[in-house]
């Protein structure tokens, strides 16, 4: 049915109402338009007020240590000296790691349920992965602590530094102590991969059958089929469940400060404990002393906040085009 | 497409490759409901012992000490919900309905847009904007500050579960009203929103759900609280703070509380997302009236 506000009749012979129901003249749909709308533009102005109350708290920090403030490495509340890169550096790293982790299963699950499973056995994995996006962030983290962490100590490292001989390169050096990078990415892939698989199946079924039946008509194989015709198709709105994974990642903040150790070091092993921007913040904010370090952490806050902003919309604008083809 | 007129592999090679997709994939799928099985399993064997009376009336206890519950946690988050419920409600259902029936105007799209964007924030931000507008200017920390945080974080749950639920509504019966000389806000409210209703209450309880797992929008404006308060002024304590402040203490009798905290918060949340996942689908899902 068209859409198109106060269009004239169409081939029903019914004027259509879908929009513009609303656009009444009596008193009553005045005064219901006036409501909805300032309901409607709460949720924009709700964000650029965060947006806005954060930076000024932000502001004299960065003023303060400029561009120091995103490369020195000293964090030292005592002596009043700020520099975020270590968070920096253990946010991106965590997030990058988890996305490598996640990316192949969700996209897994997501081909798997839009294209292989058959009926009855769509529905229970794709609630089971779903219900993965529906555990608090806090019962990941006890979980990690009680039970992660003791499984890849004692299986998953040996594994990695003795069987496959791994230990010689840099990135699996030093002692394992559980509190490091790798467990905190770990933890953070189980939690991104139903966000990145719900976008990609969804945008697979997005995929016109068409699409679909011309390549089993030329004798295509099912996979061949979803090779060349369908995953090319949907590939940008692929990139937007993957991206916004990453969004979710960058600022996931309770399992992660309980895993990672907290420490302000950049160090190359994922042995080594690490430090993102969040858990930085949920440690020390609340016992934050003076002005410079509550500003300090409003500027660490601040770059998270653009970070994600930046990485959300991106996603969201990928997502949007190819469900925009899709329609057209 | 070229590839299928003049295959350069063998048929039998092409075949095999299919079916190696098809494990792969299945594998994946396998490998991915593991982890909430795990999880499970484990809340269950660690949790379920100490969930009885005392966990919902008593008050956690000492360090070293057996015994005791997570009482003030308990009631201290369902004060929290009622706060966020009470922002987050009537902005969410508001938007929501404006965007369900202005879905074509600019600023419908601007909205939708930005409560995605809204959606993805980082909850520590929504957290740390709570600390500089409701804890900051009065000087120390309070419920009321926790609420308005997770108030936020629902508003684009809402907004948007609100939306899809009206769209599912039937023209024919807007149109029945309108003919019936309903005036259009009236159609809006009283048969639209109406009908929607049931779906939009579901939406509500899974927005409520996932809130209430929320720690770190608390951290610093609830703050957790060690004795029974209600009052909105004050810190007050919450279940996810309680069990994130006892799982990474040393003692093992809080390890056991948080283990049980952790099993009540998903039990509910679980509750919540299966019940309404039966419900929208018997609901919408055949015939769709």
């Amino acid at each position: 049915m068209s859409e198109s506000a106060g269009a004239a009749a169409t081939d029903t012979g019914i004027a259509p109402l879908v929009s513009g129901d609303i656009e009444g003249k009596s008193l009553g749909d005045r005064i219901y338009r006036g409501v909805t709308t300032v309901f409607a533009a709460a949720v924009p102005i709700l964000l650029v007020l965060i947006a806005l109350e954060v930076l000024i708290a932000a502001w004299p920090a960065f003023s303060r240590f400029g561009l120091s403030f995103l490369t020195s490495s000293s964090w030292d509340p005592v002596r009043q000296q700020f520099g975020a890169a270590p968070m920096i550096y253990g946010t991106l790293v965590s997030s990058a790691l988890a996305l490598l982790i996640a990316t192949p299963f969700a996209l897994g699950v997501a081909i798997f349920l839009a294209e292989f499973a058959p009926p009855w056995l769509r529905q229970p994995i794709a609630f089971t992965v779903d219900l993965l996006a529906a555990v608090p962030s806090v019962v990941y983290g006890l979980w990690g602590i009680f039970v992660l962490i003791p499984f890849l100590r004692t299986t998953v490292s040996p594994f990695l530094r003795d069987t496959l001989g791994l230990s010689a390169l840099p990135f699996f050096a030093g002692a394992d102590y559980g509190y490091n990078m790798l467990s905190a990415s770990v933890i953070l892939a189980i939690m991104i991969l139903p966000y990145t698989s719900a976008v990609a199946r969804e945008v697979l079924l997005a995929v016109p059958r068409s699409q679909r039946e011309a390549a089993l008509a030329l004798g295509a194989t099912k996979w061949e089929t979803i090779r060349d015709a369908v995953i090319p198709y949907a590939r940008s709105g692929i990139m937007g469940g993957i991206i916004l994974g990453l969004g979710r990642a960058l600022g996931e903040t309770m399992a992660v400060t309980m895993l990672i150790g907290n420490r302000h070091e950049i160090s190359t092993s994922l042995y080594a404990p690490a430090y993102t921007m969040a858990s930085l913040i949920a440690n020390e904010f609340a016992e934050a002393t003076g002005d410079v370090h509550i500003s300090a952490l409003m500027a660490v806050g601040a770059v998270l906040m653009l970070t994600t902003l930046i990485v959300n919309v991106i996603a969201r604008w990928l997502v949007w085009r190819v469900s925009r083809e899709v329609r057209a | 497409m070229t590839r299928y007129t003049a295959p350069r592999r063998s048929l039998t090679r092409r075949h095999v490759t299919n079916k190696v997709m098809v494990g792969l994939t299945f594998g994946a799928a396998f490998v991915a409901t593991l982890p909430l099985l795990f999880i499970l399993a484990y809340l269950l064997l660690k949790g379920t012992t100490s969930i009885n009376l005392d966990f919902f009336t008593r008050l956690p206890p000492p360090p070293g000490e057996t015994g005791g519950g997570m009482g003030n946690a308990v009631g201290g988050t369902l004060v929290l919900i009622g706060v966020a419920a009470l922002i987050g409600l009537p902005i969410g259902i508001g938007s929501g309905l404006y965007l369900a029936e202005k879905r074509e105007s600019r600023l419908a799209t601007v909205v939708r847009f930005l409560a995605d964007v809204l959606n993805g924030l980082p909850s520590i931000v929504v957290g740390i904007f709570a600390w500089q507008v409701l804890v900051r200017p009065f000087g120390h920390f309070s419920a009321l500050a926790g609420g308005v945080a997770l108030g936020a974080m629902m508003i684009p749950l809402v907004s948007r579960t609100t939306e899809e639920m009206i769209r599912l509504v039937p023209v024919a019966l807007r149109e029945a009203a309108l003919a019936l000389g309903y005036s259009r806000w009236r159609t809006s409210l009283a048969i639209v929103l109406r009908t929607a209703l049931p779906g939009i209450v579901t939406g509500a309880l899974v927005a409520i759900a996932r809130i209430a797992g929320e720690t770190a929008p608390l951290l610093f404006t609830a703050l957790g609280n060690q004795f029974w308060s209600f009052r909105l002024s004050e810190p007050i304590a919450a279940l996810p703070l309680q069990i994130y402040v006892f799982a990474i203490s040393p003692y093992d009798d809080w390890h056991r509380l948080a283990w049980a905290g952790a099993l009540v918060l998903i039990g509910v949340v679980f509750v919540i997302s299966v019940a309404a996942r039966a419900a929208t689908r018997s609901r919408f899902g055949v015939g769709g009236d």
